[in-house]
């Protein structure tokens, strides 16, 4: 790295004085500099990010017209509770099926050589980098009723199997999606692992199994913790996905936000149903900080999951 | 640790799988691209590139990809620009527990449901008449970019060596200077990486995009969501393909000028 100085004796004078207000100024708690450059950032957040969430959540209670009505509506109609449900469900499903092929996969990498766990590791970073609305384009032509799974699942003399406009069509496309969120803080978690404990396990008498669930599994546990709630929180709030692959007779929480307000034009009740899916993603992910505190403090420094 | 071989193979039989399955669904849209049929039955029964013409003759197609990359180069200068700027002033900031706190402000765009965020700024955008405008889509999409800019880029500060920057104001620079010629070189991957990211994430948005937009402007996916749920026509799959490589270049001249810089 070059320190260039193209013309320093211009500039000797000015930073002279530069320098000594700098210096002086480090006393003060605060300077001025760090504000105006954060200014526009947060002025940016203030706008179109925190101003936009209060005017969602406020018309919760103020439209069309002032009071609790829009969450009497909620809690009286056993449709509203149906979708809670269900989205709540299908949340838990992916993070239940995300976690069963993520395992092994995370555990793979760890007991791989550093060239097939790179490799690994940017099969799992590829799916950021390709748009959403097209991989969910992708399962549409796979899972339609004629389409290739259904084809090659006849070969088998089985089927047809509705696959999309279904629960089944928004799982296979949520997890695809999700799984990367899996996959990288189990692997983080896995790879603080002192392999060493499972050899002295090993040495001690216990079968590969036995070490394996009484020792490995325990230690990777925060991993397991951390990268199920990031998975069941983005499941939550999920559009596209059940927007393209679902049905609106299966509709999840983000379905029925955009039905109520782009659809129906029911501001009251969208928001009402955003605050619920605000509130559960903001509780959750406190929670999943409390856990990866607890879980840095107990690993010493470096356990930190993320 | 050993591994028996069965192990091992059963294993590796495994996360080939879940690697196909990764990456494998997302490929049919390339083959599908260049069907004859007017249809998304897959596989194509015969070959041809009248989607690829058909985008590139629909002016419809062609405003959504062309509103698409200049909104997304836009966002990408402009949530460079900002989170840079707020990066290093949460680094500058000494009373710590605010900056942290401030971090976590401009993260929060990450974790709220787009959906959320959507409906609200849907709500403002219409009492301000934003709705389809170019300046809107810019606004609401550099929300969605900025948080990406100021993770990597605060990572690429953390890696720098602060003395640098001092022992070049020890020397005469001043500050604007030594951000210049200092600083930022040292930041530049991380500060690249946060522009690339911000464009793709402007160049995929959908959710907030689909509230915001008008018949006069909308952006390329918005434009594949719609074709999507109304009708079967595969120009989407031509859409989709040339994403894609879009995508891939961009990602890869990234890293590519990060390891020549590295080389150097």
């Amino acid at each position: 790295m070059s320190v260039s100085l193209k013309d320093p004796v211009r500039q000797a004078g000015q930073a002279r004085r530069t320098g000594g207000a700098a210096a002086a100024s480090g006393r003060r708690p605060l300077r001025l500099s760090p504000v105006l450059l954060l200014l526009p950032a947060l002025a940016l957040m203030a706008g179109v990010f925190a101003y936009p969430l209060a005017e969602a959540m406020w018309r919760s209670v103020a439209y069309p017209a002032p009071g609790p009505q829009n969450y009497q509506w909620f809690a009286a109609d056993a449709g509203n509770w149906a979708v809670l449900g269900r989205t709540l469900w299908v949340a838990l499903l992916s993070a239940a099926i995300c976690l069963v092929l993520a395992y092994p996969y995370a555990y793979f990498m760890v007991i791989s050589g550093p060239k097939l766990r790179a490799a690994l590791m940017v099969i799992v970073l590829i799916p950021f980098w390709t748009s959403l609305m097209i991989r969910s384009f992708a399962w549409i032509i796979l899972l339609q009723d004629n389409g290739l799974v259904n084809g090659l699942l006849a070969v088998l003399g089985l089927g047809p199997f509705e696959l999309i406009r279904n629960t089944t069509g928004v799982l296979v496309g949520m997890v695809q999606v999700l799984l990367p969120f899996m996959v990288l803080p189990l692997y983080a978690s896995m790879n603080n692992v002192d392999l060493r404990l499972m050899q002295a396990s090993s040495s001690l008498g216990a079968r590969p199994f036995v070490s394996f669930t009484r020792i490995f599994m325990p230690l990777a546990m925060p991993g397991v913790v951390s990268g199920s709630l990031l998975v069941f929180i983005q499941a939550l709030g999920f559009y596209i996905t059940p927007a393209l692959l679902g049905s609106p007779a299966e509709m999840m929480i983000s379905q029925y936000i955009y039905m109520q307000v782009n659809g129906q034009l029911q501001w009251g009740r969208g928001s009402v149903l955003g605050v619920i899916l605000l509130v559960a993603t903001l509780a959750l992910l406190g929670l999943l900080a409390l856990l990866m505190k607890k879980s840095k403090r107990a690993a010493g420094d470096e356990g930190g999951l993320l | 640790m050993k591994h028996s071989v069965l192990t091992r193979s059963l294993l590796w039989v495994y996360a080939g799988l879940v690697a196909f399955v990764l990456i494998a669904p997302t490929a049919v849209v390339i083959p599908l691209s260049f069907t004859d049929k007017a249809s998304l039955n897959f596989p194509p029964a015969g070959w041809s590139l009248r989607w690829y013409e058909n985008f590139f003759q629909d002016p419809a197609w062609m405003s959504a990809f062309g509103n698409s990359v200049l909104v997304a180069v836009v966002v990408a200068a402009l949530a460079t620009a900002v989170g840079t700027a707020a990066s290093v002033g949460l680094q500058k900031w000494t009373r710590r527990r605010a900056a942290k706190s401030l971090q976590a402000l401009l993260l929060a765009p990450i974790v709220v449901p787009a959906i959320i965020l959507a409906i609200g700024v849907y709500a403002i955008f219409l009492q301000a008449q934003m709705l389809g405008t170019f300046a809107g889509f810019v606004l609401a999409h550099t929300v969605l970019a900025v948080p990406f800019v100021v993770v990597s880029v605060t990572a690429a500060l953390a890696g720098f060596d602060q003395r640098l920057a001092t022992a070049a104001a020890s020397l005469g620079a001043n500050r604007w200077t030594t951000f210049l010629k200092v600083t930022l070189p040292g930041i530049l991957p991380g500060v690249v990486s946060g522009a690339l990211f911000a464009f793709v994430t402007s160049f995929d948005e959908v959710v907030l995009s689909i509230f915001i937009k008008s018949p006069y402007l909308e952006t390329l996916p918005v434009k594949m969501y719609a074709s999507v749920t109304r009708d079967t026509d595969p120009t989407i799959a031509a859409a989709a393909t040339m994403i894609m490589l879009l995508t891939t270049v961009i990602i890869a001249v990234g890293l590519l000028s990060m390891r020549r810089r590295k080389n150097v």
